[in-house]
């Protein structure tokens, strides 16, 4: 194998790290934001991301039969409405089930777990138990081949984009904004900011609407790489809750440094080991390092 | 396990053989004739469910769960094939009534469900499973209560019981015929073996190991599993770069299915480039899959929904008939399908729902009227069936591209491939 042939394969391996990385953050900014800041055990985070993937493919179909010529263009449109449906949903949640175990906080795990069985159940009811794939624009697919036989898969440099312009936003939203201001002041004393005549129901409303809202995102965005089907959701939610765990919940950086970690770990494994080894080999680590910090890679103080 | 077998003299046979002969071409008579030409006592003396009018079958898929995507169209199939039955009269003058009970994708549910099926409602036969892991659960029920098994689903091999008639295929006849047809017409020396990680996969890449080199003295340069439900491949793919195999052999399944096209497409990786064959995409799986990251790569199936004979044209038409035009059928469906027909003719072979005469009567089975073309029962219980390839299309559908000349006769356990 030459030199320039080498130096190919470690620029795909090197963005098959980062696109790994972006995914992993993507899929656990939702939840970072409802287990790490609202304590709440969210196990229908991956129905809230199969929600928005269904809103692609929706999308997608509705485009192509009555308005083909817009088919370029239909995607970035879907992902905006995949929020607006995830949120949606979300917000009826909060309403009719979260906010009645906010005291029991491993009740919630049930509760939602149950909830996410429901919701499956719907899709494939609903729906149909066939998995669906959306028809993608042509610029969503295929490589950007920038010298020959170095190929970047579109569908990887989209997917970081949107998990970079994602993550800005929240972080802005949560350090710069009336919202965030509320959500930290709750998260770190509720009955204080009670008291300073914060609506904290309103503020845990709002939040988890967000959080799932940014986890329908985050579906619609994965149509460009994986399934979606009735258990599409299934195949995320425990990466999500590794990379939220692991980074520490409460703490946004966390998030972000330790889907980094996990993203690297597991794809530099990959390459060297193979694929069902790779995935022992970063999961012990993990075990290993929370074994020795059980608050996770960065803990923010928060009084509970 | 004793069980009593009484063969029927020839004698005997013959005159039944006779009889149905004589019911068939008196069939605009009232149903009735037919089943008194065949009173119940003496068709079924095993206390099954038969009566004067009707016989009950039941089937056993997962109708919830992560297997309905999957099992779903085996429902659908097995549902038309009954439908058909019953509107030319039924199997011995009797109409089939089915109960279907919800495997639900939970193997113990199987088993108890399987239970509940032979034992409270006597079932004459079951049309059911789809993974290994459920046929496996209710393999030792069906022995104990001597039930009788349709199993659809192509396989791993290595496996054969008198209860169970395997209507898919097993792992030789899916594997070494495409594997031989890779390696003469797409001159295939490299292979790069990827699989989901449990039984079937590992099974599967073990014969073809063994086939590549020692049969066909090529070389492996990579072998691969992935956990189920992995959806991100792209290691996967700098890896088979590296390698640069003359074939990917794939048997990756369910949502890692996806996944795994999806990225062999956004890596550059396509049907014009590069030679990949596949266990693990039928029709079924196309809608998922999308026919843009398929196009150009081969499928090693028994049956297409593009084969162009005349039983396969009226097969899709009922089919689409009954559950919409955008209805697809993929391989597995196909051998659903072949279930219900294939009880009934050895039913009306022995002249009885017994099962140890149903057992004894099916090896020699042939059913000409299958839209896979012909097949035939083996005495292993497994079908005779052709080995066909498929290129996928842009538009989700395979083009036929090559077809074993001969039936392919089953092989469950295979010498020298152990």
């Amino acid at each position: 194998m030459g030199l320039s042939e080498m130096f190919n394969i470690g620029m795909m391996q090197g963005f098959a790290g980062l696109s790994l990385f972006s995914v992993l953050l993507l899929m656990g900014l939702g939840l970072a934001i409802i287990f790490g800041q609202m304590g709440v055990i969210n196990m229908a985070h991956g129905e809230f991301m199969t929600i928005g993937a269904y809103t692609v493919f929706l999308g997608s179909t509705m485009t192509e039969r009555l308005a083909p010529g817009f088919m370029p263009f239909y995607f970035p449109v879907a992902i905006i409405v995949a929020f607006v449906f995830a949120f949606a949903a979300g917000w009826l949640v909060e309403w009719s089930l979260i906010r009645h175990l906010y005291k029991r906080p491993l009740d919630t795990l049930l509760a939602t777990w149950g909830l996410s069985l429901g919701m499956q159940q719907l899709f494939r009811t609903g729906i149909g138990p066939k998995e669906v794939s959306p028809t993608l624009p042509d610029w969503l697919l295929g490589s950007w081949a920038p010298a020959a036989g170095l190929d970047i898969p579109i569908n990887g440099l989209f997917v970081l984009g949107l998990t970079a312009l994602v993550t800005g936003l929240v972080m802005l939203a949560l350090y710069k904004s009336r919202w965030g201001l509320r959500v930290r002041a709750t998260v770190s004393n509720r009955p204080m900011a009670n008291a300073v005549g914060i609506n904290t129901s309103k503020t845990d409303r709002l939040t988890f609407a967000i959080g799932c809202g940014i986890a329908g995102v985050a579906g619609a965005a994965f149509t460009t790489i994986g399934s979606t089907g009735p258990t599409s959701g299934s195949l995320y939610i425990v990466d999500a809750f590794l990379v939220v765990t692991f980074g520490g919940a409460a703490s946004l950086l966390g998030t972000v440094a330790s889907a980094f970690g996990i993203a690297q770990t597991q794809s530099i494994s990959e390459f060297f080991l193979s694929g069902s080894m790779a995935k022992v080999l970063t999961l012990s680590l993990i075990v290993l390092i929370l074994m020795a910090r059980p608050q996770g890679l960065f803990a923010s103080k928060v009084r509970r | 396990m004793s069980r009593k077998q009484v063969p029927a003299s020839p004698s005997l046979q013959r005159r039944r053989i006779v009889q149905s002969m004589a019911a068939l071409s008196l069939a605009s008579l009232p149903m009735l004739g037919k089943a008194q030409s065949f009173p119940t006592a003496k068709v079924n003396t095993t206390k099954l469910a038969v009566t004067d009018t009707e016989v009950t079958v039941g089937q056993l898929h997962s109708a919830t769960g992560t297997m309905a995507i999957s099992e779903t169209g085996s429902i659908q199939a097995e549902q038309l094939a009954i439908d058909q039955i019953n509107a030319m009269g039924g199997v011995l003058g009797r109409k089939i009534k089915v109960i279907k009970e919800d495997g639900a994708s939970d193997w113990p549910t199987f088993a108890e469900k399987s239970k509940k099926l032979l034992i409270n409602d006597r079932v004459a036969a079951v049309f059911g499973c789809w993974t290994s892991a459920s046929r496996k659960a209710v393999l030792p029920i069906f022995e104990k209560e001597n039930g009788m098994l349709y199993c659809p689903t192509f396989y791993e091999g290595l496996e054969q019981s008198k209860n169970v008639i395997y209507t898919g295929q097993e792992a030789t006849q899916q594997i070494i015929w495409g594997l031989d047809w890779g390696a003469k017409e797409k001159k295939a020396k490299s292979f790069f073996l990827v699989g989901s990680d449990y039984i079937w996969p590992r099974t599967s890449m073990k014969i073809a190991r063994k086939h590549i080199e020692a049969f066909q003295k090529g070389k492996v340069v990579g072998e691969e599993y992935y956990p189920l439900g992995n959806t991100n491949f792209n290691s996967l793919i700098n890896k088979i770069k590296v390698a640069k195999p003359d074939c990917i052999f794939a048997a990756v399944v369910g949502g890692s299915n996806v996944a795994f096209y999806k990225q062999l497409k956004a890596a550059g990786i396509s049907g014009d480039k590069q030679f990949l064959l596949t266990l693990s995409v039928t029709e079924d799986e196309m809608t998922g899959v999308g026919g843009e990251n398929f196009d150009g790569f081969y499928s090693s199936m028994k049956y297409f929904q593009s084969l162009d004979n005349e039983n396969n044209k009226k097969f899709v038409a009922a089919f689409k008939a009954k559950y919409g035009k955008d209805a697809v059928i993929g391989d597995v469906t196909q051998a659903a399908y072949l279930g219900p027909w294939l009880w009934k003719a050895a039913v009306e072979k022995a002249g009885s729902f017994d099962v140890d005469k149903i057992g004894t009567a099916s090896p020699g089975i042939e059913f000409k009227a299958a839209p896979e073309g012909y097949v035939k029962i083996d005495t292993n219980n497994h079908l005779w069936s052709k080995a066909r390839i498929g290129k996928g299309q842009k538009d989700g559908s395979f083009k036929l591209v090559a077809e074993s000349t001969d039936l392919i006769k089953p092989d469950p356990f295979p010498k020298g491939y152990q």
